[in-house]
């Protein structure tokens, strides 16, 4: 008897291990299942997507560059133009509020900071009606730059608040170092700070490309063109005709969803950090 | 010299105060400027017309029972949200083979875009091919396919529910990595002394784990209430809040009629507005955030 307690107590952690482990792979599997099914969607013959059946008999690769052709890609260039163009905007601005708030104490700098938090708070779609007023006084409706506008204004808080924590974090003595090196303030702030917040610079940049990647409902308000629609926008309006073109549709979200999925895991860690830290505070 | 100093923070911090001012405060003031003011249906502004805007909304036979969907839509989704990732968050915190790939299957949902994912469970949900469809009828749970069982959007009863599952599927990453940030947080050491003093795991759990992980809660429900609130592109791209307005909330509604009437949508947006403001009000009261920061 003496013997079987510590036998037992071996056992028991490898079955709890099996349980747990097996446990998260099925919730891993039932996360990604939705993006399974739309891969092999996309790779399915057109003759068989109104067959019910659990999985394609055959697939078409080709359905992927018919994308192309389709003339979805136009469409994915607006996308792209929006995404670059608001990450771009974003650091610009970003990069030297965040940086001159964390090293120099001035007046009005708290209220700044606040600014920023409460702008975290708002969400595009709950003042649709305003944006959309907005841009059509100024002429900008139907154009990409409004919406480069519109997402780089409502990812700004993210970028301040986490290129904010990375500046604050550096010693300011190694920029003061150089400094006496005789690189000069920018010499040094190029050469030593910069490099040092990179992987936050990286991180905002990632984070804002991704949430004006994925942005609706602000393009839905402010394109009328099909083909100055970004491609979440006119994969959208395939529903809505009468009937779904659901090959181009899924071909289309494949391009749509994977690069971000990718470029998202590289930043996960930094972005819990980003989107909450600023409330914790 | 002096002059130089004061506009020195100005050249670095004012382009970001510019674009806030422009991008995120012009709206809000436009937006409340607009739901007391006339406009035709394109765009021209035809005068102030008082609380008109607002009387029509009200007396919309459709107001109160979207404003009523919004509470129970905000509540079902961000309830759900926050069990189901308390429970995901302690199993992706054991140690197990493999544990880097599956939590990195959980970030999907979260990185894909909410109207993609939406497109994907309309999908999946297809009266006549959708995979989930099947799996019901070999469960057993519907008869055959192609028929009003199988249909489970276009009927108010089946498809709110469908929607509170899909918001919730979009929701529960984002939570459960938060809560995991909270759990790393908590020191090994207070684990060690519950288990010298021979407490249970569920109440090691109640007493040492919740409380201590109520900032990362309170902050990561909070974000979801927000979210959910706003929520858009899920009801849109799945039902357009049919049928009728019955599976519509406060921001569809809003969407809906700024096509027809665009100083009563503005309407809508200001009261929706307010929703948020006190829903946040109350949330922060319950969950006695004061007292945590103080």
């Amino acid at each position: 008897m003496a013997h079987s307690r510590p036998v037992a107590g071996g056992a028991m952690p490898s079955v709890k291990k099996v349980v747990i482990a097996g446990s998260a792979y099925v919730i891993a599997f039932i996360f990604l299942f939705p993006y399974l099914v739309m891969l092999l969607t996309a790779l399915r013959p057109q003759s068989s997507l109104r067959e019910a059946e659990y999985f394609p008999s055959s697939f078409e690769w080709s359905n992927l560059l018919n994308f192309w052709t389709g003339g979805l890609a136009d469409n994915l260039l607006v996308t792209l133009k929006v995404a670059a163009g608001s990450t771009l905007l974003v650091l610009l601005v970003a990069l030297p509020a965040a940086y001159y708030s964390a090293r120099h104490n001035f007046r009005g700098r708290t209220a700044f900071l606040i600014l920023v938090l409460i702008t975290q708070m708002f969400q595009p779609t709950a003042m649709l009606v305003g944006i959309y007023r907005e841009f059509y006084q100024f002429g900008l409706v139907d154009s990409t730059w409004s919406l480069i506008l519109v997402n780089g204004g409502f990812n700004l808080a993210f970028a301040v608040w986490i290129l904010n924590a990375y500046f604050a974090s550096i010693p300011r003595e190694l920029e003061e170092a150089a400094f006496m090196d005789g690189n000069g303030r920018f010499g040094a702030l190029f050469r030593i700070t910069l490099p040092l917040a990179m992987p936050g610079v990286i991180t905002a940049l990632i984070f804002t490309f991704i949430a004006a990647w994925n942005e609706f409902v602000v393009a839905l308000t402010l394109t009328t063109s099909p083909e100055n629609q970004p491609l979440t926008v006119a994969l959208n309006s395939f529903i809505g005709q009468y009937s779904v073109d659901w090959q181009n549709l899924f071909a289309g979200s494949v391009i749509a969803t994977l690069p971000v999925i990718i470029l998202f895991a590289l930043i996960e860690r930094k972005v819990v950090g980003g989107l909450t830290a600023g409330s914790i505070k | 010299m002096k002059r130089l100093r004061v506009l020195e923070p100005l050249a670095w911090v004012g382009p970001a105060v510019v674009l806030i001012a422009l991008v995120v405060l012009w709206p809000v003031i436009e937006m409340v400027r607009t739901s007391f003011l006339e406009v035709s249906r394109f765009g021209v502004v035809r005068g102030w017309n008082g609380t008109e805007n607002y009387d029509k909304l009200f007396a919309e036979t459709d107001f109160w029972p979207v404003m009523l969907r919004s509470l129970i839509w905000v509540v079902a989704v961000v309830g759900f949200t926050v069990l189901i990732s308390l429970a995901l968050a302690q199993l992706f915190n054991q140690r197990f083979p493999g544990r880097k790939i599956a939590r990195w299957a959980l970030i999907a949902p979260w990185a894909a875009s909410v109207l993609m994912t939406s497109i994907i469970f309309k999908w999946m949900l297809d009266p006549e091919v959708g995979i989930i469809n099947l799996i019901r009828r070999d469960l057993g749970l519907i008869p055959a396919m192609g028929g009003a069982d199988a249909d489970q959007l276009g009927q108010a009863a089946t498809a709110f529910p469908w929607l509170i599952f899909v918001a919730v599927f979009v929701s529960v990453p984002f939570t459960t990595y938060a809560l995991l940030a909270g759990l790393a947080t908590i020191p090994s050491d207070v684990y060690e002394a519950a288990k010298m003093d021979g407490a249970s795991k569920f109440r090691t759990y109640w007493s040492i784990t919740l409380p201590l992980l109520r900032p990362a809660l309170t902050v990561a429900a909070l974000i979801n209430v927000m979210n959910v609130f706003n929520s858009f592109p899920i009801i849109w791209s799945m039902t357009h809040g049919q049928p009728g307005y019955s599976t519509a909330t406060s921001t569809i509604f809003m969407f809906i009629l700024k096509g027809s009437n665009i100083g009563e949508s503005a309407a809508m947006s200001v009261v929706n507005f307010g929703m948020v403001i006190v829903l946040t009000a109350i949330f922060l009261k319950i969950s006695k955030w004061k007292q945590e920061v103080a």
